[in-house]
């Protein structure tokens, strides 16, 4: 039994089916990559784990438990904490203030009418963020405004804003589109330190094959919302079902 | 000091020695001079700077600090007049109970509204808010006319029951509003030469009560709850996927502001025992949102400048009228000072709401943070010149 478990998942858009009889198995403490072409139904699968949308048919599991018919707030304290194809921080607020945002949520829930507390006296909330500002390698950031920041600063505070909730199963959403390949390589080795110091297990949607050999233990191939294979890196790279899927798309990512 | 850090300590300390010497600062006129016109240190127009202060403070807490912008939050103070004018009928003079009964009621009133209204965001939330207060605004104005009285408004008869008080005082009147005996409305009058200032017992308990709010309100601002609110402000897809429930956090705050309302409308009633439904109507939820914007919303202490920004200036250009303009322009000969002054009487008077469009235009566009941004792009610009430049890396605090 992996930590999650998808099973005969079906998801239609009017009279597009997105996702059709999608099974799909995440070991604990793994690194799983979903790949496939554009289109192919990656994002919405990923939304129907998260809570954003509801598989018509089929059933989602989470270490034993179902998450449909649950919000995402209520899925993320399950233990389930996402990254945005485009990063979703607070911009508004300093680096500092993003990053005791999710300790809040992890210490309190989510709700706690707190509101003659005084933050400045969260003590064990201000190690907590500064801590993870220290891992994250962005503490010299802390008052910035994190709207100002670049790109991969973003994605970076976003990362570490999840793993600040200590999630047991962390997804992310083609995490390296749009960005440089400086940033890129940032972010897988930030990944793989990650994975390396921490009990998690990591899904991840990528498009950059790249990316996706670096990191995966475990590859799924979707096309045309079902999944073709799943197996290791080393077979699925020269597998035929899946050079017939993907050939351009590999030829220009490469 | 009282769990604030130093720099709000000492806001507090400033808004509190202002509060205090009101009816000095605002009075620097002598009684009899032409300037006299400008002087504001009168116990009604106090009381009304210090009242319409607390309505924005609260309203800043939902929309400064949320971003929920409502249309809708008159009804919550003409809620709190209505409870407190029923208070001085039904029970006794003493503001306390009234002030208490108008800031529960007008709470449970936000619980209502703000629970279905949040359902929506963005300008549908302000509509349904907008809609709610026009429907409270009818009901008073006549369904619900024996609560309210309807286009009378609530006043005080001479056969209130007023159990823990007399219906009448020995010589037939209708009891006046105090604190534990202290009338709100008696006055000391301090003659100093040319001057004249007034210290009238309703203002400082208004003001009491503005510290009071202001400081709960700092509190808020700085709270983990604050940090929430302005968390939804900024994304409330991240608040979501962060494993926070947004929806209790901006009730929270959609019915502590309904509360504020609630208490200045309870003081009001306090300060002048009657409520009217035209207390509920959309321009004066409207009047809220201006002295919000134009003082700075999500700032401290923005919105009491706002309020006495607007109150002050409603105050002189509503009372200049035709004849001042011509004792003004008559150094102008004849035909170009009644053309002068054709022009500016539309801006004046009752034409008041004129200038304040424009004003409010003119602060909108160039100053977007409202009075405090001005101030602070003052200060920064008198830092620059005493100490060579800083670095930039230190940014302000956003909720300052
Ligand atoms: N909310 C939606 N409404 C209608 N169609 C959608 C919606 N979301 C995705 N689709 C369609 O579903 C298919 C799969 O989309 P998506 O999951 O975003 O693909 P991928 O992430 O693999 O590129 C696409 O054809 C897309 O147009
Ligand atoms: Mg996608």
């Amino acid at each position: 039994m992996g930590i999650l478990e998808v099973k005969n998942v079906n998801k239609r858009f009017g009279g597009l089916k997105a996702l059709s009889e999608v099974n799909l198995s995440v070991a604990e403490n793994t690194v799983h990559a979903i790949i496939g072409p554009n289109g192919a139904g990656k994002s919405t699968l990923l939304n129907c784990l998260v809570g954003k949308l509801i598989p018509d048919t089929g059933s989602v599991m989470f270490d034993g438990q179902s998450v449909l018919g649950r919000t995402p707030y209520e899925i993320n304290q399950m233990g389930i904490s996402r990254v945005f194809q485009t990063p979703e921080i607070f911009g508004d607020l300093t680096v500092m203030e993003n990053m005791m945002i999710p300790c809040f949520a992890k210490r309190d829930g989510a709700f706690e009418m707190n509101a003659l507390a005084g933050v400045a006296r969260q003590r064990d909330i201000l190690e907590r963020a500064e801590q993870m500002l220290v891992d994250m390698r962005m503490a010299d950031k802390r008052n910035m405004h994190a709207a100002s920041m670049s790109r991969g600063d973003k994605r970076r505070l976003e990362i570490g804003m999840c793993l600040a909730q200590e999630p047991r199963l962390l997804l992310l959403d083609e995490p390296t589109a749009g960005m440089a390949r400086a940033d890129t390589n940032n972010t897988i080795d930030l990944l793989k330190q990650i994975k390396e110091e921490r009990d998690i297990t990591i899904a991840i949607i990528e498009h950059d094959m790249h990316v996706v050999f670096s990191l995966a233990e475990r590859i799924t191939v979707l096309a045309q919302g079902t999944p073709l294979v799943e197996d290791i890196p080393a077979n699925i790279k020269g597998h035929p079902k899946v050079r017939e899927a993907y050939l351009g798309e590999t030829a220009a990512a490469a | 000091m009282l769990g604030l850090n130093k720099k709000d300590s000492t806001l507090l300390l400033i808004v509190a020695a202002m509060v205090l010497l009101a009816p000095f600062i605002l009075n620097p006129f002598p009684a009899d001079s032409a300037m006299a016109q400008f002087n504001a240190g009168y116990p009604d127009l106090m009381q009304r700077f210090v009242i319409f202060g607390i309505f924005a403070i609260g309203f800043n807490i939902l929309f400064g600090l949320t971003g929920y912008l409502s249309f809708g939050h008159a009804a919550f103070l003409g809620v709190g007049s209505y409870s407190a004018v029923w208070m001085f009928k039904l029970l006794s003079m003493n503001v306390i109970p009234a002030i208490l009964l108008a800031v529960l009621v007008s709470g449970v009133f936000a619980l209502v509204i703000g629970f279905v209204s949040l359902r929506r965001t963005g300008i549908y939330f302000s509509i349904l808010t907008l809609a709610f207060a026009q429907m409270s605004f009818n009901l008073a104005y006549s369904v619900l006319t024996p609560i309210t009285n309807g286009e009378t408004g609530l006043q005080l008869t001479l056969d209130d029951p007023r159990i823990l008080g007399v219906s009448a005082t020995a010589d037939g009147g209708i009891p006046v509003t105090s604190l534990f005996g202290m009338e709100m409305r008696s006055t000391f009058t301090l003659d100093a030469g040319a001057w004249l200032f007034q210290f009238n017992t309703g203002y400082y308990f208004c003001g009491a009560v503005l510290l009071l709010a202001f400081y709960l309100a700092i509190r808020i601002f700085r709270s983990p709850f604050g940090l929430m609110l302005r968390a939804i402000k900024s994304n409330r897809t991240r608040m979501n996927y962060t494993g926070l429930n947004t929806k209790p956090y901006a009730l929270a705050a959609f019915v502590i502001s309904g509360m504020y309302a609630g208490l200045a409308g309870g003081l009001m009633a306090s300060m002048d025992p009657l409520a009217g439904a035209e207390r509920m109507q959309w321009t004066a939820s409207g009047e809220v949102v201006l002295m919000t914007i134009l003082g700075g919303a999500g700032t401290l202490i923005g919105p009491v400048l706002g309020a006495g920004f607007i109150k002050y200036f409603e105050n002189i250009f509503s009372k200049i009228n035709e004849g001042v303009l011509h004792q003004w322009f008559a150094f102008l000969p004849d035909g170009m000072e009644n053309g002068v002054v054709w022009v500016v009487e539309h801006f004046v008077g009752p034409g008041w709401h004129l200038t304040l469009g424009l004003l409010f235009m003119l602060v909108v566009t160039f100053l977007p943070g409202g009075l405090v941004e001005g101030g602070q792009r003052i200060a920064r610009l008198f830092r620059r010149k005493s100490t060579e430049p800083q670095d930039g890396a230190t940014q302000s605090h956003p909720a300052e």
